[in-house]
């Protein structure tokens, strides 16, 4: 299974667990099998119409989806994923 | 430019009214909170205008002191500010030799490279979210940065006595480290791009509970890049610019200027120009993620993995005020443009020929900028005023100058060598 960062915004919907795991062959299977274990967590994450919100950041191993293949992204067991609300300049 | 230090308008009471998702409208209270939990939206400031329109009047704002804090009524504290009392009202310069050569009628330059404390404009958001922190009752400072933050965040942590921690790009420029480093800060070079520096600092933000002045107490330190516009519009006379010419790295001062200038023509301040302020974007070609957005009439960012410019301190590939950015530039009529490292080179020398202004590298791009919006037509010759903004300081940025300028000529301590040295000027 893979592990997933929950940051701080959606802990309350993970009982307060920072780290969480989920199978799901692809970025998109995951967030699905994430929603059935913490129900209201896949809305947060995707718009109606299920693409990423504009201001989530997902990574996978370090690397932004956006550079792979976004929700198609392939997820091993041994992956760790990320989930980080976009922050501002500096 | 500064004042004494103790402002006359320690009495005026806030007028905020808590926080406000940008994106869904969900209400927060006052806290360092940035997200919202219900969709990951930028949470902004919101102020009750009616109340500040009852007080907030020209001859009022010009019987205080001359710092940002003029503006009180429209920034987020609770109180006076702890810190940073001197910061804002840099000169607003008319700039008519550059005029000359950028064939302008106005040109006017809004001159950070001169702020006080570490001469950027982040001394200006700075001097809010310290200020802000020190009301939360937090008591450690830190950010991620591109190296003016980092100065700013350092200098003003210093003055509240407070520790800070500062997250750096490993490359950046050493000027900018030393200029952390003396403040007595914890300076920690992340092996990555800004971005990577910007992911971490959200996990520690998240697990540290320290105040990230551009993280966790990002709603009230943006709001201080608000002062920046409303000195324009005050230094021009009470009016708004035809056009104002913007760097961008997160985004987020392009938006800010949008909606400053938007708060004083809604308060009455200024008069509703006959045509809008067109606010445009500036970035470097080497990092251009919202500049693209713009072009290519795209309302998402695609991130840039690996920036390449020498304006490092706008090399952020994964612009958070993306969006927000764009819709400011498109909405007010404005456009973009991303120079290249040699025209922004040459754009530092122009302003420093021309006006005796020594910007940092990302004034050349805003300068450079402006040049490719005039040659395309997008600020046009018999415009009004046209405003460049000038955020930092050329010091900091030395690196990419060295070997572009002359080297002094090499003479003996004799008026023969020099008199043979000047003859071979022309």
């Amino acid at each position: 299974m893979a592990t997933i960062r929950i940051p701080t915004p959606l802990r309350k919907l993970t009982q307060g667990k920072e780290e969480v795991t989920a199978t799901g062959g692809t970025i998109g299977a995951l967030i699905t099998s994430l929603e059935t274990q913490y129900p209201g967590i896949k809305e947060r994450i995707c718009d109606d119409s299920g693409q990423v919100r504009r201001f989530v950041n997902i990574f996978a191993n370090d690397e932004d989806i956006r550079f792979l293949k976004n929700l198609e992204t392939s997820v091993k067991d041994s992956d760790e994923i990320s989930i980080v609300p976009a922050i501002a300049g500096g | 430019m500064t004042t004494a230090s103790a402002p006359s308008n320690k009495t005026i009471p806030s007028y905020v009214e808590g926080l406000r998702c940008r994106e869904c409208g969900q209400t927060y209270d006052k806290a360092p909170v940035h997200v919202c939990e219900m969709c990951f939206g930028p949470l902004e400031v919101a102020y009750d205008y009616a109340r500040i329109g009852k007080v907030l009047t020209r001859a009022a704002i010009e019987a205080r002191p001359h710092s940002m804090w003029r503006y009180a009524e429209l920034l987020p504290l609770d109180g006076p500010p702890a810190v940073g009392q001197q910061s804002g009202m840099t000169p607003l310069l008319r700039a008519d030799r550059l005029a000359k050569r950028l064939g302008l009628k106005e040109v006017w330059v809004k001159n950070d490279a001169v702020s006080y404390p570490t001469l950027s404009f982040k001394d200006r958001v700075v001097s809010v979210a310290v200020s802000k922190a020190l009301e939360f009752g937090i008591g450690t400072i830190a950010c991620a940065s591109t190296g003016n933050l980092a100065n700013a965040t350092a200098a003003q942590a210093a003055a509240a006595g407070l520790p800070a921690v500062v997250l750096v790009p490993y490359d950046l420029e050493p000027a900018k480290i030393l200029g952390t480093s003396i403040y007595g800060a914890r300076v920690v070079g992340v092996k990555g791009t800004y971005d990577d520096v910007n992911r971490l600092c959200s996990e520690i933000a998240g697990k540290y509970g320290w105040g990230f002045v551009n993280v966790n107490l990002r709603p009230f330190y943006a709001e201080g890049s608000k002062s920046y516009a409303y000195e324009i519009a005050e230094q021009l006379g009470w009016r708004l610019p035809a056009h104002v010419v913007v760097p961008m790295a997160g985004g987020s001062l392009v938006t800010k200027v949008g909606k400053a200038f938007g708060e004083f023509e809604k308060l009455g301040l200024v008069p509703a120009p006959a045509r809008k302020t067109r606010i445009h974007g500036a970035q470097a070609e080497g990092c251009a993620p919202i500049i693209d957005m713009v072009l290519e009439n795209r309302d998402h960012v695609r991130p840039v993995k690996t920036p390449t410019s020498i304006a490092k301190s706008l090399a952020i590939g994964n612009p958070a005020d993306g969006f927000y950015a764009r819709q400011t530039i498109i909405g007010s009529g404005g456009w973009a443009a991303k120079p290249n490292d040699d025209e922004i080179i040459a754009a530092m020398r122009l302003l420093a020929e021309t006006e005796g202004i020594f910007t940092e590298t990302a004034g050349g791009v805003t300068l450079g900028a402006a040049l490719k919006l005039i040659a395309g037509g997008q600020i046009g010759k018999d415009d009004g005023p046209v405003v460049i903004c000038i955020t930092g300081n050329g010091m900091k940025t030395q690196d990419p100058l060295v070997g572009k300028l002359p080297t002094p000529a090499l003479i003996g301590p004799r008026l023969g060598d020099f008199d043979a040295l000047q003859a071979t000027w022309t």
